[in-house]
């Protein structure tokens, strides 16, 4: 059962709603609709959120996003069509049951934060328990827990006046974490902050998802924040869907012009993981293994140097030609103590922050998974590859078979496919 | 010429006496015991103040100052005050600031539902704010000549033309601060499931405060203008003073009595302008 289900979803803005409809029905286009008073919100939309997910509704503005998501919690009473959140068809809720669904069932997060000026950072994160009735100092508690958890402790006491926006919105997603909802409705949350604190909040919140398993929607025109943070995306146009899927189907399969038009603008730096890039090391060295066993094994392949793994290939470190030369001099049984701290990455990391990282690192870098077993290693060589033929591949316009298998000419030679053979399969 | 001779007069002044003429007999005892209850209140409050003795009184004054507006006001209150007692205006400052003290408080009592009212319903607002056009234009000494026969020469008849004259105002910078709260912020407060009254005393009202002060602030400046005015109907008081000497040709008391008023104004003006404004800076 899908936690919220939205069927033929309509909302018209004007003065005869009902006439609105009607138009719509004989198949007037949004402009001849206008013309005549009315104001198409959303139009026959339906999709499905199950529970767990972060569903992520993406449009221009002007496309009924907001419209759509503020149907959800009724702030805007949809014209026409239901929507169930856990069976229950929230459009025929009285008064009372939608307070009630508000109250312990649904939370926002707004664009502009829409913070409370003339209370302290706690009380506003009280907000929502205050209403429901709950006493001050158990509000005031639960209110603080949500802040610890987004990062605010030690501005418990402060006016959101005196915070920076960043800030400002974690003490937004705070006060919609407190009152323990199933469902967070994110309108544009991040949209108001600049580029480097919008991508920490982002990081952020699919670190809080991994924790708390919410049911989300989240808003945003940026098809970067979009990819990063959704399960699934749905694509708006003139308030109709145009498109539902995965990050990688809507890159790989746009349903027309418009969605590719979108996705050839993304940054493929931020959509590409280390797994796009993955290969695997052919040769590695055991800890164990002597200095001269280590020479020969990087003279064999040409390398300056070998990442050092346990018989389990647990990670740990990295073995370069010099530090192998002086073992040898020193006469040291094993290459122990010659090995250096080798940073690390996830499989789903993206390009972005790998590319900080090979900034400092010389030699190959180690992809791990949870048990910090190695899967397979990133070079310098691989990451711009991959960038540069995704890049040109967009720029010619065939943004659908661009970002994973790009790579895979570069790697062809020298690769296992094994990893991209895995990549293909998700 | 022609005009004013051939078309009878409309009797609007005629009307206007025989509905008061006939509200005045039918219910001038109830605005009559309204008025005596009115009157021992403000004489009771002006009796006591006036048993504390002014040099015990006056510093009480500029500490209440210095507590809600700072030193500076303190200062200029005790100073301010020290000289009206030096002037021999004391108990007419007394009397004078009682009615200002009634009238705000019946005019805020009046103002403050009202102006929420009309801030939150639109039919309210399309009949009151045109009645709130004509209280304000309509030049204040009209109203001390029908609150005579309801409630009598003297100090409560004052104070009900203070009241209309000075509710204005209120309303209308309550209904304006709760109007200017942001429309994301109601949204906010809806979307956590607020009701209609936890919206309005915990998100309108708090963030109206520091606008609905500066009605206040308004209400007693007006208030403080009409006592004078309503001294000629028997108010007593500092306009009294001012009235006496208008009868008399003195200009030397009359500017006396006139520079009490304008001390009594701005001690007036800086307490509450402040209290208003400390609300705001708190937020920011």
């Amino acid at each position: 059962m899908p936690k919220i289900k939205v069927e033929k979803l309509t909302k018209i803005f004007g003065p005869q709603p009902q006439k609105g409809l009607r138009m719509l029905d004989e198949g007037k286009d949004n402009k001849t609709i206008r013309e005549a008073g009315h104001a198409v919100g959303v139009a026959d939309v339906s999709f499905e959120v199950e529970e767990g997910e972060l569903l992520v509704v993406m449009g221009l503005s002007g496309s009924g996003k907001s419209t759509l998501i503020r149907c959800l919690n009724r702030l805007n009473e949809p014209t026409r069509g239901s929507i169930f959140i856990d069976d229950k068809d929230i459009t025929k809720f009285d008064h009372e049951a939608l307070l009630k669904l508000r109250r312990n069932k649904i939370s926002m997060v707004f664009q502009h934060f829409a913070l409370f000026p003339h209370r302290s950072v706690t009380d506003n994160a009280a907000y929502g328990l205050e209403i429901q009735g709950v006493g001050v100092d158990e509000r005031r508690r639960k209110a603080r827990e949500a802040l610890d958890l987004v990062g605010l402790k030690g501005w418990e006491d402060a006016y959101p006046g005196q915070l920076s926006g960043g800030m400002q919105q974690r003490v937004g997603l705070a006060r919609a974490l407190a009152v323990e909802p199933d469902i967070m409705l994110m309108d544009e949350a991040f949209s108001a902050l600049d580029p480097l604190i919008r991508r920490d909040m982002q990081h952020e919140m699919i670190s809080l998802q991994e924790r708390m398993k919410k049911t989300i929607v989240f808003i945003t025109h940026d098809l970067d924040e979009a990819l990063q943070i959704g399960d699934r995306i749905v694509l708006m146009k003139d308030g109709r869907v145009v498109q539902i899927g995965t990050p990688e189907d809507i890159l790989n399969n746009p349903a027309n012009a418009y969605v590719e038009r979108f996705v050839e603008s993304v940054d493929m730096s931020r959509v590409l993981t280390a797994r796009s890039v993955l290969r695997r090391a052919r040769v590695v060295a055991f800890a164990h293994d002597g200095p001269r066993t280590v020479l020969h094994k990087m003279d064999d392949d040409n390398l300056a140097s070998l990442l050092v793994v346990r018989r389990d290939y647990t990670l740990v470190g990295t073995i370069s030609l010099e530090q192998a030369d002086k073992a040898v001099k020193d006469g040291a049984k094993s290459i122990e103590g010659y090995i250096e701290q080798t940073p690390s990455v996830k499989a789903d990391e993206p390009l972005m922050s790998i590319i900080g990282i090979l900034a400092e690192w010389r030699w190959s870098l180690p992809v791990v998974d949870e048990a910090d077993k190695v899967l397979g290693v990133v070079t310098r060589a691989g990451v711009l590859t991959a960038l540069s033929d995704s890049s040109s591949e967009t720029a010619a316009g065939d943004a659908g078979e661009a970002p994973v298998e790009a790579v895979a000419p570069a790697e062809a030679e020298t690769a296992a496919s094994a990893s991209n053979q895995e990549d293909k399969q998700a | 010429m022609m005009f004013a001779t051939t078309v009878p007069k409309f009797p609007l002044a005629h009307i206007v006496d025989v509905a008061l003429d006939w509200t005045t007999s039918h219910f001038a005892f109830i605005t009559k015991a309204l008025s005596h209850g009115l009157s021992a209140v403000i004489d009771a409050i002006v009796s006591g103040l006036l048993f504390v003795p002014p040099w015990l009184l006056i510093p009480a004054i500029a500490a209440l100052g210095w507590w809600a507006a700072g030193r500076r006001v303190a200062i200029g209150t005790l100073v301010g005050l020290l000289f009206l007692w030096d002037l021999r205006l004391w108990e007419p400052t007394v009397q004078t600031f009682t009615l200002v003290l009634i009238s705000t408080l019946i005019a805020v009592a009046i103002g403050l539902p009202l102006g929420i009212a009309a801030a939150l319903n639109k039919r309210t607002n399309r009949i009151v704010m045109p009645v709130l056009d004509f209280m304000q234009t309509m030049p204040a000494f009209v109203y001390l000549i029908p609150a005579i026969p309801f409630f009598g020469l003297g100090a409560v008849s004052a104070a009900v033309a203070t009241v209309i004259f000075s509710t204005p105002p209120a309303i209308r910078l309550t209904a304006l601060g709760i109007r200017q709260v942001p429309a994301d912020l109601i949204e906010a407060a809806d979307a956590f499931g607020s009701t209609r009254w936890q919206k309005l005393f915990k998100v309108q009202l708090p963030m109206a405060v520091p606008t609905i002060m500066a009605g206040v602030n308004q209400t007693i400046m007006l208030a403080l203008s009409m006592v004078v005015i309503a001294a000629m109907i028997g108010a007593g008081g500092l306009g009294g003073e001012v009235w006496k000497a208008i009868q008399r040709l003195e200009p030397g008391k009359g500017f006396e009595s006139g520079i009490a008023i304008v001390v009594l104004a701005m001690i007036l003006d800086r307490i509450t302008q402040r209290i208003g404004r400390r609300n705001d800076a708190k937020s920011h």
